[in-house]
């Protein structure tokens, strides 16, 4: 038996109403993450991999909210709490990694009252015991001399440190799911496999589940178990990395594949796909995808493509996938 | 940081002595002072007996550097108008300027910051909108005109406050106080009002706008993504950061307040520093007017210094970015 998952996404639409009518930025996306499994999120910029996980956490700006689908986690549904309890499962339940360390710490906190002050909100310890967990927290992430550096500010860290710092920040309150959006996209090239290596194995020591948004195929061939590809708001192809890297189903899948400089080494040049995606509020009829397609027919123009799901772990939502021989 | 302190002190001393070199000119420039300080019936040996007592026949560096001697010393020399010596006559008024100042300016940094994060926390409601309508009437009206409506309405429509004065003053080793009595207190409010509501709806508005700035950050969405609560978010992580570009602005309008409470003192008749500059100027008083624009900018550089120290305070990039410097 496969363990229950711990994050459940159900027919998510996230809607953006404006003068000139509602725009679905994530429309009617549904997946799980497994206890320990990375889900690596792809796309072009704007895909919708950003508003995905905001709507997860329940960090939408308005006027951007929720407007139909489900959110379960651990069991409970979590996308229709009051703020309150919401509040209660950030960075409790839920923790989230940005992309810029450079941002994303308080400039005038020291990094060890920042800690404390998230420790001491969720878990019920002394000031003492915080800080005590504060110093573990930073050991695990690799911070040396962590229990001096507690009453550093954020500037006096390295950027790759401050990253650190960030995911010690996340994890500290022991979360069972995490969302990393680009978390390497702002670093040294140096500093990336680094991180990437530091938030799986973390992850992977505590059977976290995590949901890691990256542009990096790289990134996703190294750290994930399986890969999300979103277009347009929808979720083009979902499988395991070596099945969508290798033997991608989504005409789209294979474009990003081919497009991909880290993953064609071997090929003379790299492959483009012709045309810019569309934006949200400019979505066509029928498969989002279809003005690009190379394999594009009548029905593609018309209806929305159907799930095609013949591995079962895997799916792809197209007319005419592309098939691969075994 | 200790070099970028000197380098401030040094300009400081700077500026005084500019300002310095002004208030003197004064001296040389308006009026003769000979003519001031003697009226009409006098002799010529009493003018070159004067002149000497003076100095006015030495060389005008040298003058300047008595004048400057004199002023560090607290010496601006004898009233024109009351014969008296001007650090007695400004140590007399200060106390009811500086109470007055000091009540304004807490009203202002209160009710500015706590009006300013509450309408950038709740932006979006009728209250919010209807405190920033009024805050313009504030920023727009002259203060003269505020403290001839307040009296209007509270003093002689509705009788509840006093329209001019001190109220009785209790001395308190030499210095007057009005804290200590109710008629005193009482007769605070309108002119602190009058005086204080021109910054206070400056600093409500430079909060609120630095506040929506800071909420838009990414350490205020990831204190949001940690669960942290609302309260410590806007109190603790925004309002921090905002505070750096706030102490510029309320530093200056804390010195405005003193400067500026010409107005105030005269429409509410307090008998403080501004009222006794404006009748020093009717009656060109020199001495007192060159005294109390060295006493102003005394003020406005010591706050200067003093808004830079807080910037090390709060900033802690600062500490080192200028020490490196
Ligand atoms: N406040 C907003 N109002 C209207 N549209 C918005 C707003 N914020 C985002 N969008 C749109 O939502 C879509 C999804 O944005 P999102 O940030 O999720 O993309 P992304 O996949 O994370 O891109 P990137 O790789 O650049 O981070 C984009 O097309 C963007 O234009
Ligand atoms: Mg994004």
């Amino acid at each position: 038996m496969t363990p229950p998952p711990v994050l459940s996404v159900r027919n998510l639409v996230v809607e953006i109403p404006s003068r000139a009518g509602i725009s679905r930025p994530v429309n009617n996306i549904s997946y799980d993450i497994a206890p320990g499994e990375i889900l690596g999120v792809v796309g072009e910029s704007g895909a919708g991999k950003s508003m995905a996980g905001n709507a997860i956490i329940g960090l939408l700006d308005r006027p951007a909210h929720i407007a139909s689908g489900e959110v379960w986690l651990n069991g409970s549904r979590i996308d229709n709490l009051p703020l309150e309890d919401l509040r209660r499962i950030r960075g409790r339940q839920i923790g989230m990694v940005f992309q810029d360390p450079l941002t994303s710490l308080n400039p005038l906190l020291r990094i060890g009252d920042q800690l404390t002050e998230t420790i001491r909100e969720h878990l019920p310890v002394t000031a003492a015991q915080a800080r005590e967990r504060a110093v573990a927290a930073l050991e695990e992430v690799g911070i040396p001399a962590a229990a001096e550096r507690l009453d550093s500010y954020p500037h006096e860290f390295s950027g790759g440190m401050r990253q650190r710092v960030v995911i010690a920040l996340a994890l500290c309150a022991e979360p069972s799911f995490v969302i990393a959006d680009e978390p390497t996209t702002a670093l040294d090239v140096s500093v990336q496999a680094q991180i990437i290596a530091l938030l799986r194995r973390l992850c992977r020591d505590r059977g976290t589940a995590v949901m890691l948004v990256t542009h990096d195929m790289g990134v996703i061939a190294e750290a994930a178990d399986r890969v999300a590809v979103m277009y347009a708001g929808r979720l083009a192809e979902l499988g395991p990395v070596r099945s969508v890297i290798n033997a991608p189903r989504h005409p789209y899948a294979d474009g990003l594949m081919g497009a991909m400089p880290s993953l064609s080494i071997g090929q003379r040049r790299l492959r483009q796909i012709p045309g810019a995606m569309p934006r949200p509020s400019k979505i066509p009829p029928g498969c989002a995808f279809h003005p690009r397609c190379p394999r594009a027919a009548d029905p593609c123009r018309v209806d929305p493509p159907p799930t095609i799901l013949d591995d079962p772990q895997g799916r792809a939502a197209c007319w005419f996938p592309l098939e691969h021989s075994a | 940081m200790l070099a970028f302190l000197i380098r401030r002190l040094i300009q400081s001393v700077v500026v005084l002595l500019v300002v310095g070199a002004v208030s003197f000119g004064m001296f040389r420039f308006i009026g003769d002072p000979v003519n001031n300080m003697l009226g009409q019936e006098r002799t010529q040996a009493d003018i070159a007996e004067l002149r000497d007592r003076l100095g006015l026949d030495r060389s005008v560096l040298v003058q300047y550097a008595v004048f400057l001697r004199n002023a560090a010393q607290g010496d601006f020399g004898v009233s024109y108008r009351q014969g008296r010596p001007v650090a007695d006559i400004i140590a007399e008024r200060a106390p009811a300027t500086l109470e007055l100042a000091a009540v304004s300016g807490v009203m202002a940094l209160v009710f500015g910051i706590g009006l300013g994060v509450i309408t950038a926390i709740k932006r979006n409601s009728w209250a919010s909108s209807a405190i920033m309508t009024i805050s313009l009437v504030g920023v727009s009206l002259p203060t003269f005109l505020i403290g001839i409506l307040l009296i209007y309405v509270f003093s002689v429509q509705l009788e509840w406050l006093p329209s001019f004065g001190r109220g009785e003053t209790v001395l308190v080793g030499g210095w007057s106080t009005g804290f200590l009595t109710q008629s005193g207190l009482v007769a605070l409010i309108l002119p602190a009002i009058t005086l204080g509501l021109y910054q206070m709806t400056l600093i409500m508005r430079i909060v609120r706008s630095e506040m929506l700035e800071v909420l838009r950050q990414d350490y205020i969405r990831f204190a949001r993504a940690r669960g942290l609560r609302e309260r410590s978010i806007n109190f603790r992580h925004a309002l921090k950061n905002t505070l750096v570009p706030v102490i510029t602005v309320t530093g200056l309008q804390m010195g405005s307040i003193i400067a500026f409470s010409i107005i105030t003192e005269t429409v509410f008749q307090w008998p403080g520093m501004g009222l006794l500059f404006i009748n020093a100027v009717q009656f060109v008083d020199i001495p007192v007017m060159a005294a109390y624009l060295m006493l102003i900018s005394v003020l406005f550089v010591s706050i200067n210094l003093v808004v830079d120290l807080l910037y090390f305070a709060i900033d802690p990039r600062l500490r080192i970015e200028r020490a490196k410097a």
